[in-house]
């Protein structure tokens, strides 16, 4: 397969530019003013934060700023108050150790699950692990293919069935193959499926079941994967996905695009899910566990 | 959930009981919260601007209707503009010498290789000799998919493995199609970022070898705010000539059609509205309007309202839609309350018409029954909630696709509602207000 251009390993920078340095730069003038409250409130919803998010983080902001209150410290301020929505509910990835970990991969279509797999395959593998990785997404026309392309690249086995096979078999014969061989991570690729589909939901949910079945207290990190362009919808799929089979955290994946991925702070809010990590490249190594600081503090970088 | 714009304007004009006209400070009111509306609907804040001052001007100082309510001036006006915003359907152009090249661009995983194949499958019933161009070398896998789906739909597909540029491969599929007769030729380029200059002049020159006679941007529903800011680049790089918007069977509103169409022009073409290769629709602005706003109903009553002629005759209509016979809004109220309450068996044995779901049912299978029915209800317009009569079986087959459930269950459901409906008029007669108002 021909290798992507390498073209934008800044891209991150840039996008951080556009955005975050605009609130910085706003919090450089003299004085704060109502111009500047308008502004800011028009960036964050830009960066898909959503009017409830919003307005809410703007009202802790306003009642805490004083007429004489430098724009530096106001800056401070609000990145304490957006900093208060993600610390509550971060936590560490996959905590408590046993013998096989199973994690449970879903989300809606194109949102990044498989490429995504691969490279918390990678994370595993290098850290002295086994891993094993099911292919459970036996509906989507080569899905199975792509997986095992990913598998071959990351060096771990991929368990796969045939296309339209029952994806419940591949779930179980998978946990099998991890027990005989002694892995130590089960990661399970399901077909993509939008939280409304009422049949596919109930699918998902007995895929879950299977692990559960067969592996104490499995699965044992269900991750959703979120595409960080997606906008207010990103809330319906958490509620669903959250409700189907009991998510426990949010994978943020194409933060290298332009988008911001400001719905992890509603999120974060309602359904009291942690972002785990977040995915910002096509290639193996654009995958990092995700830090509330760092992704704040980084809203508010100016590289220019 | 599914009204809150329409109960928060009726809320903005409640003390506004003079009607005639409304003034500024209504209107500014009105329009916070139509631009919240907009914006939970993922429309791109700056559009949103632009839009509400536009309808901000429109509704100061109009005549409310004789037979409207302020509110329902204000949801008309705004109802109107989003249409006219979105713009009419436009078909695709594909005059000139065969063969016609139609290439697909767009962000990664926005649909572009499911929607090739639903387009050359809509092609191919209209009369076409369609070919189809693997051009995505990148992505693993894509080639075989799109593959696959060719040969679902017997529709040839061009592939030169994952080896050769993407510009050199669209070249050769063009040539292939000249010597080979095919009158159009659907090109499944790479999903790219727009910041990606490299992959982007890849773009560039993939339309140079090409001369595509349209350029179709592909749009996931669920984007958000950075929308325009990708069409943008798309529309400077390659001129494109239209928008599909994909994923449209699912519950996100799909604001970002309505910003990328009011920022560039280019109109929308088609919706993907499902996994299957036939899952395609052409693009209608009213539905999508109302889909933006989440209130197709409260239009239909609007447009009801305008035709009648006395204020009064609305009046009629709107307390029949809502009060007087038992609707499938009532249902799914009922189900909610229900759902609260616990021991729900017990409870559902005292509705009217729902005792088959508690027989012997195991606690789990009664939860799933009712999760079903919602499910199903969810995907109704407000206008069928209202009216089920309406539901025909094309909009069967429709509420099916969209809950993900079959249209048997669609049809048990309906019959169980009509019978419930029977049971429910019968106790009214009696008793005045229905015995389900306890479970409010
Ligand atoms: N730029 C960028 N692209 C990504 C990222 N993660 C995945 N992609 C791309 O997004 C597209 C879809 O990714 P997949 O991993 O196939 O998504 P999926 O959720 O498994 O898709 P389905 O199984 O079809 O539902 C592919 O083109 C990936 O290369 C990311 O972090 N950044
Ligand atoms: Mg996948």
């Amino acid at each position: 397969m021909t290798a992507r251009p390498k073209a934008f390993d800044d891209s991150l920078t840039k996008t951080r530019r556009s955005f975050f340095g605009r609130i910085a730069g706003l919090f450089r003038q003299e004085k704060i003013t109502e111009e500047t409250w308008d502004e800011l409130e028009m960036l964050l919803l830009q960066a898909d934060v959503g009017t409830k998010t919003t307005i809410r983080v703007m009202d802790a902001l306003r009642q805490q700023v004083k007429a004489n209150t430098p724009p530096e410290q106001a800056q401070e301020m609000l990145k304490a108050e957006l900093l208060a929505i993600l610390k509550p509910v971060q936590r560490a990835y996959l905590p408590g150790s046993r013998l096989l970990h199973v994690i449970f991969v879903v989300g809606v279509n194109g949102s990044g699950k498989t490429t995504s797999i691969a490279k918390l395959a990678k994370y595993h593998k290098s850290r002295g692990q086994t891993v094993l990785l099911a292919a459970a997404d036996t509906f989507r026309a080569a899905a199975i293919d792509q997986i095992k392309i990913w598998g071959e690249r990351v060096g771990v086995d991929v368990v796969a069935h045939q296309p339209g096979a029952d994806p419940g078999a591949v779930v179980y014969d998978a946990i099998g193959a991890a027990q005989a061989r002694h892995a130590d991570v089960l990661i399970i690729d399901t077909a993509g499926r939008l939280q409304t589909k009422y049949n596919l939901m109930q699918e998902l949910r007995k895929l879950r079941g299977v692990a559960q079945k067969q592996v104490h207290l499995a699965p044992h990190e269900t991750l959703l994967v979120l595409d960080a362009t997606t906008g207010q919808n990103g809330l319906s799929q958490a509620k669903a996905f959250a409700e189907a089979v009991q998510v426990t955290g949010v994978v943020l994946a194409k933060l290298d695009s332009s988008s911001k991925g400001g719905i992890v702070f509603a999120i974060a809010d309602e359904y009291k899910l942690p972002v785990l990590f977040v995915a910002t490249g096509e290639k193996l190594d654009d995958w990092a566990e995700f830090d509330p600081q760092a992704f704040v503090d980084s809203l508010f970088e100016n590289r220019e | 959930m599914f009204d809150s714009l329409s109960d928060k304007l009726q809320e903005v004009f409640r003390k506004l009981s003079g009607k005639g006209r409304l003034s500024e400070q209504d209107v500014n009111e009105a329009m916070r919260e139509v631009r919240m509306a907009l914006l939970e609907a993922d429309v791109n804040y700056k559009v949103v601007k632009d839009f509400t001052a536009r309808v901000r001007e429109r509704a100061i100082g109009s005549d409310v209707m004789q037979s409207l309510t302020p509110a329902q001036m204000v949801i008309k006006i705004v109802n109107e503009e989003l249409v006219a915003t979105l713009g009419e359907a436009v078909h695709l152009d594909l005059s000139g010498p065969p063969p016609a090249v139609i290439m697909l661009v767009g962000l990664q995983g926005s649909g572009k290789t499911t929607m090739a194949a639903k387009l050359a499958l809509y092609l191919r019933r209209s009369g076409e000799r369609p070919l189809l161009v693997a051009a995505d070398v990148y992505r693993p896998a894509a080639v075989a998919q799109l593959e696959t789906l060719g040969k679902q739909i017997d529709v040839p597909v061009h592939n030169e493995g994952t080896l050769v540029a993407p510009p050199v491969i669209c070249e050769n599929a063009l040539k292939r199609a000249h010597r080979e007769g095919f009158s159009v030729v659907i090109l499944d380029t790479a999903g790219r970022l727009q910041l990606d200059d490299r992959m982007m002049a890849e773009l560039e020159q993939v339309k140079r070898v090409t001369q595509p006679r349209e350029a179709l941007l592909i749009v996931d529903a669920m984007t958000g705010q950075e929308a325009v800011a990708v069409a943008e680049e798309f529309n400077k790089r390659v001129a494109l000539t239209g928008l599909i918007l994909t994923k449209v069977d699912g519950d996100a509103r799909g604001g970002a059609a309505l910003s990328i169409r009011a920022v560039t022009g280019v109109p929308i073409k088609f919706m993907g509205i499902g996994e299957k290769v036939s899952d395609l629709e052409v693009f209608y602005p009213d539905r999508l309007a109302s889909r933006i706003l989440g209130m197709g109903d409260v239009l239909t009553l609007i447009e009801k309202a305008e035709t009648s002629i006395s204020e009064e005759q609305a009046r009629k209509m709107e307390q029949k839609l809502r009060k007087a016979s038992f609707t499938f809004e009532d249902l799914i109220e009922q189900l909610h309350a229900v759902k609260k309450m616990g021991s729900l068996n017990d409870i559902i044995g005292m509705i009217p018409g729902m005792q088959q779901f508690s027989k012997q049912l195991p606690e789990e299978e009664t939860d799933k029954a009712l999760q079903v029915s919602e499910a199903i209800v969810n995907s109704m317009t407000r206008e069928e909630r209202r009216n089920p009569k309406v539901i025909n079986a094309s909009r069967r087959r429709r509420i099916a696709k969209g809950s993900g459930t079959s249209v048997q269950q669609v049809n048990q459901l309906l019959r169980q509602f009509t019978e419930m409906q029977s049971m429910m008029k019968q106790m009214q007669g009696k008793k005045g207000r229905n015995l389900l108002s306890m479970f409010r």
